[in-house]
């Protein structure tokens, strides 16, 4: 009995066995850890299955025999992936899309944050936010419904187009594959500017109110404010988001594409998720999709890790 | 405070007008959308690219067609099924994993969470969890649409963020008295992090409400079991692909007006309630923005 006693000492805590700890534990926190065991499971079988699955992309895979059945091949689905000349185009597309999307939206919810925020009635910016938000509310299917009605040759985005450039289009300016990135990011940013500037306005309203006023002091204008006063307090954010946003740099919402896309802009508008989703779900030739997936995967996971990295070595704000 | 410049006074005099202007672009499309389904198919399509601000010769019967169509009247009741019982479903399971993760002192708790957090950024991808699902005999299943995704790690961290602000010694004092880990969880943690539930109930409701991609992998068998959004893509996406924008038969005459009584249909009864959730939404964006 005494030597058990002694174990709550601190420094006799490191002889204990970690196992021993462990038991212990496990046995004091029954209770709680058999209500993690729920979701454990849940993760374990709906998170790390399909990761174990994954390895079907160095299989010639058979769905009879299953992953423990199925011949190892090696690299060959790999292979077959990079030489397919829809690889290089794909991958292209998937990075036009996303890189015009940072260019073009990223900015747009700081600016109209700032903006927001030079508005001095809060009653308006209250009407303002709830109306602005209302798109975000919208199901993608139903917004996409709407892009492709009001784009078709009559549709009234079209028109408004064509009396503007004077270009008669005869047919869907969804069918012309030049403009599918700018329907792509444009419709983005009518359905969310306003919702993703909320974190922005958030971190704008934490600034603290002594730093305008010591910059009014030493006569900086509003302009000037802004610039040296409001911005460098939500750069973190911005960084946090920014790093956020190149992580997912390979990855295009492929449920947009899906719903955008038809034969005649496919040239432009196959991702590399669509192109995973076209060879798994529809050709069911399950280890190049597989192989196809892995890939995007990993190239995914380098990215976050690489920009929080950066992030961390260049400024103070990072992820972990 | 200061007194305004003249230049201020302009800025802020463009600023609500641009506001004005932003409101009128979110709005507008909603508004043509809900003329455009009031009117005359026929008209619509003599009106062309132009802008509506009234019904073109009034008429409800899109309305009609769209509930007679027996797939979107199925694909409601399904929808309702789908995001009651979806978000109870992972409501509690984010809160079963959220309770104990958000407990100091469990030894596991560290590498457990480490664990979660790497499936945000890494996954199987798209097959192997379309197979497993399949394999599990959860496709041609509404329950299909509901467990293989039960838990949205995003929101779980929104949750166990609200249940660390739930002060130790409460949980602690209910111990004491007897009470069991699932009692403590239900009857003080889930009315004390009331708004952490609120928000994270809104967003898997609305994610429901919204999904449609598994519906569409996983559902091939009976369209009856699909989901509204499944629906309207049917109608809304994949009927403009085969019918030929020259073609002008009575049939796709009404098909035009179909199309936006359908998406006011899909879209009116988020938009009711959006108003009285707003802010729960916001608030879910600042919780997270802050945990990360």
């Amino acid at each position: 009995m005494a030597k058990q006693n002694a174990v709550t000492k601190k420094s006799d805590v490191k002889k204990v066995g970690y196992f021993a700890r462990l038991r212990h534990d496990l046995a004091i926190n029954k209770s709680l850890y058999l209500i993690l065991l729920v979701p454990v499971l849940w993760y374990a079988i709906f998170a790390y299955g399909p990761m174990y699955g994954a390895l079907m992309a160095f299989q010639k895979f058979n769905a009879r025999l299953g992953i423990g059945g199925s011949p190892w091949v090696g690299f060959d689905n790999f292979v077959r992936f990079f030489s397919d000349p829809y690889f290089t185009r794909d991958l292209i597309n998937t990075l036009r899309i996303s890189i015009a999307s940072v260019v073009f939206y990223f900015p747009m919810p700081i600016i109209f944050a700032l903006l927001i925020n030079e508005i001095d009635s809060r009653r308006f910016v209250k009407v303002v936010q709830t109306i602005t938000y209302i798109p975000h509310f919208i199901s993608l299917v139903v917004v996409c419904g709407m892009i492709k009605t009001f784009v078709a040759s009559d549709g009234i985005i079209t028109t408004l187009v064509s009396s503007i450039t004077g270009i008669e289009f005869k047919e869907s300016l969804l069918n012309n594959a030049n403009l599918f990135t700018t329907i792509f990011v444009g419709s983005d940013i009518w359905q969310n500017i306003a919702w993703s500037s909320i974190i922005y306005i958030a971190a704008i309203m934490g600034v603290e109110q002594q730093l305008y006023e010591a910059a009014a002091i030493d006569g900086a204008g509003r302009l000037r404010q802004v610039w040296y006063v409001t911005l460098p307090s939500i750069l973190p954010t911005i960084i946090t988001m920014l790093i956020l946003r190149m992580g997912s740099i390979f990855s295009v919402n492929n449920e947009k594409i899906l719903l955008l896309i038809n034969q005649l802009n496919a040239e432009q508008g196959e991702t590399l998720s669509y192109y995973i989703y076209k060879k798994g779900i529809t050709n069911a030739d399950y280890s190049l999709s597989s192989a196809a997936g892995l890939f995007n995967s990993v190239i995914n996971l380098v990215f976050v890790v690489a920009t929080n990295y950066i992030s961390k070595k260049c400024s103070d704000t990072y992820l972990w | 405070m200061w007194k305004k410049s003249k230049s201020r006074r302009i800025f802020e005099v463009f600023n609500v007008l641009f506001m004005f202007f932003m409101m009128f672009i979110m709005l507008y499309p909603l508004i043509f959308v809900l003329n455009a389904s009031f009117s005359d198919s026929n008209a619509l399509i003599r009106n062309g690219g132009a802008p509506l601000w009234l019904p073109l010769e009034p008429t409800a019967n899109a309305y009609v067609m769209t509930f007679k169509n027996p797939l979107i009247v199925s694909g409601y009741l399904n929808t309702i099924f789908i995001v009651i019982a979806g978000t109870l479903v992972s409501v509690i399971m984010s809160a079963m994993c959220a309770y104990p993760l958000s407990k100091r002192g469990l030894m596991l708790n560290g590498i457990i969470t480490k664990l979660i957090m790497f499936t945000m950024m890494f996954g199987g991808g798209l097959i192997p969890f379309y197979l497993l699902v399949k394999n599990l005999g959860l496709t041609d299943n509404l329950w299909g649409l509901i467990i293989p995704t039960a838990i949205s790690t995003y929101n779980m961290i929104v949750l166990r963020t609200g249940f660390a602000a739930v002060p130790e010694s409460l949980s602690e004092s209910a111990l004491i008295d007897g009470a069991g880990h699932m009692t403590i969880l239900f009857k003080i943690m889930i009315p004390l992090a009331k708004a952490s539930f609120a928000v994270i109930a809104l967003y898997y409701g609305v994610a429901y409400w919204n999904s449609w991609f598994h519906a569409s992998i996983f559902l091939q068998r009976d369209s009856k079991q699909w989901p509204l959004q499944l629906v309207l893509r049917q109608i809304l996406i994949m009927n403009d692909v085969q019918t030929g924008e020259t073609a002008i038969d009575q049939q796709q005459n009404i098909a035009e007006s179909i199309k936006y009584a359908v998406i006011v249909v899909a879209t009116v009864p988020i938009l009711c309630v959006y108003p009285f959730i707003q802010k729960y939404f916001t608030k879910g964006v600042m919780v997270g923005a802050v945990k990360g």
